[in-house]
């Protein structure tokens, strides 16, 4: 009986062992000794690439012209930033135009293309009691204060999360005429500290109002009974952008200097820039094409389209 | 707008079809769990015994400290594995962040642990009477540990489902270490977190049956080992 029962645990550990063994196999060493995931392209980017299904799509483009296997870490723009000041990605494909330039000016970034847009929406209850419709953004935001200080029932709900969304949210409190630091101690402010879809599901449940993007906003609708009301204007814009991690700054981490290059080249081509023209969820466009429109993005021909040597 | 039946079916339909990615998650999921209980067992069973056996100073102060890390939260054992594995962090150069071999370093530190003081309890409860005859019988010391550890074997076996089963239902050391990257760190716990973020609450609670599933049988194969 005790020669089974021991049995039965080594055949089972047997059993784990050979459960583990397809776990090992993705590091590679190459002729020098280091030790890095050779044929792997890591990239730290905002969640609405990934809750989309826009980078599965373009990844296994990528993979299938260069062999190259890319794997994603979806995360606020803040993190996402974060983990490329660690070198523990080798890009990041994120939207604040803010925190971006301090990373490119810190030193950690190199070569950001700008390769796509949409635009944020605030959505709100069905009822919409603070009567946001057909205002501008910041119009929306200061309708939103004010209703929300007179009728308890009315909340704003905030990513909180240094993402980019809440990067724009934060800006447009003060385009409204208010201090930050005092709309986040109201009573109907509500700090969710969340990525994009907890959060609208979050302003679901609780009736609130919110700033999000319109590719989650869309990808989710389904799920939702809220109502887009403001969904467009220039404090509105949207701007997707991609950066390299300065390898310099991380010359033994291994970053992936040719693949982080082919994947800029690639997001910036005009297979992929036609691609995102094209790309829809429910009949609904999810970005606008970067090519071509750097009179709305405000950038330069070069940000778009000259490519990373 | 939640069904419970619904999502049940859903669960069903998911597993029946063989659904690629429920697959590819599950698979993972049972991959990295098995490695981390089959690392912490290599660990934790002759740690306890070691323990338990010899006598130094500090040994009760050190079985407190182990059954105190029993409630070790697993945020903050991923928060550490990610500064030590982190590419710029002390044992960056293995490039260990975000990927399974990571999860399975940081759900190991979560349940060595429980396992080692698991393993102490069950030699601790062993009948002072056999200890004796044992030892009366001219055992050499390897022979008493293992007759020991032989003894207590259901309850051994117990700590190591314990183990698995506090490493399979863990969400967040995995997401912070894994970074619940699809096809790679993806697993049940940090799927069903994603998933209910998304609003997709029927396959948020179908991935969840799938998991108790597992749990289940993992249970029933233990309990069929120790009747025999």
């Amino acid at each position: 009986m005790m020669r089974k029962a021991l049995l039965g645990i080594c055949l089972l550990l047997a059993a784990m062992f050979l459960c583990c063994s397809g776990v090992y196999a993705e590091k590679v060493t190459d002729l020098t000794g280091v030790t890095h995931s050779g044929d792997r392209l890591l990239i730290g980017t905002t969640t609405s690439l990934d809750a989309t299904g826009a980078l599965d799509e373009l990844a296994k483009m990528f993979a299938e012209q260069n062999n190259v296997s890319v794997e994603w870490v979806a995360v606020g723009t803040g993190q996402a930033i974060g983990y490329g000041q660690n070198g523990d990605v080798d890009l990041i494909m994120v939207h604040d135009r803010v925190k971006e330039d301090k990373f490119l000016d810190d030193g950690y970034g190199l070569d950001r293309r700008v390769f796509a847009s949409n635009y944020f929406l605030i959505a709100g209850p069905e009822s919409d009691p603070a009567k946001i419709k057909g205002l501008t953004a910041s119009e929306a935001f200061k309708a939103i204060a004010e209703a929300a200080t007179k009728d308890n029932k009315i909340s704003f709900i905030s990513r909180g999360d240094e993402s980019g969304t809440h990067a724009r949210e934060k800006l447009l409190w003060k385009a409204a005429g208010f201090n930050y630091t005092d709309v986040n101690t109201t009573p109907w402010y509500l700090d969710a500290a969340a990525g994009m879809g907890q959060t609208l599901t979050m302003a679901d449940e609780k009736q609130g109002y919110t700033l999000a993007d319109t590719a989650t906003f869309n990808s989710m609708e389904g799920n939702l009974t809220l109502v887009p009301y403001v969904t467009d204007g220039k404090d509105l814009l949207n701007i997707y952008a991609v950066i390299r991690v300065n390898p310099e700054k991380f010359p033994n981490v291994g970053i992936n200097v040719d693949a982080g290059k082919k994947w800029e080249n690639f997001l910036i081509s005009d297979e992929v820039q036609n691609w995102f023209a094209t790309f829809q969820k429910d009949g609904k466009p999810l970005f606008v094409p970067a090519k071509g429109d750097e009179k709305t993005l405000n950038v330069t021909v070069e940000e778009i389209s000259s490519p990373v040597e | 707008m939640i069904d419970p039946v619904s999502a049940f079916f859903t669960a069903i339909n998911l597993i029946i079809t063989c659904n690629p990615d429920v697959m590819e998650i599950t698979s993972k999921t049972l991959q990295i769990t098995f490695s981390s209980v089959l690392i912490s067992t290599i660990f934790a069973l002759p740690l306890g015994t070691i323990i338990n056996f010899n006598e130094f100073r500090g040994k009760k102060t050190l079985i407190s400290l182990i059954q105190t890390l029993y409630a070790l939260p697993t945020v903050i054992v991923g928060l550490v594995c990610f500064m030590l594995l982190s590419r710029t962090g002390p044992l960056g150069s293995f490039g260990f962040l975000f990927t399974p071999s990571g999860m399975i370093i940081g759900q190991s530190f979560l349940i060595i642990p429980i396992m080692t003081g698991l393993t102490i309890a069950a030699l601790q409860g062993v009948n002072p009477i056999l200890t004796d005859t044992i030892k009366s019988l001219g055992a050499t010391k390897v022979q008493f540990q293992i007759s020991h550890l032989r003894e207590t074997r259901f309850v051994i076996m117990a700590a190591i489902v314990i183990g698995f089963s506090r490493a399979i239902s863990e969400v967040g050391a995995a997401i912070m270490i894994g970074g619940n990257i699809k096809g790679h760190t993806r697993v049940l716990t940090t799927a069903i977190s994603l998933q209910t973020s998304m609003g997709n609450f029927e396959l948020s609670l179908a991935l969840g049956i799938i998991l108790l599933g597992i749990a289940l049988v993992i249970n029933l194969i233990m309990g069929f080992l120790q009747q025999r």
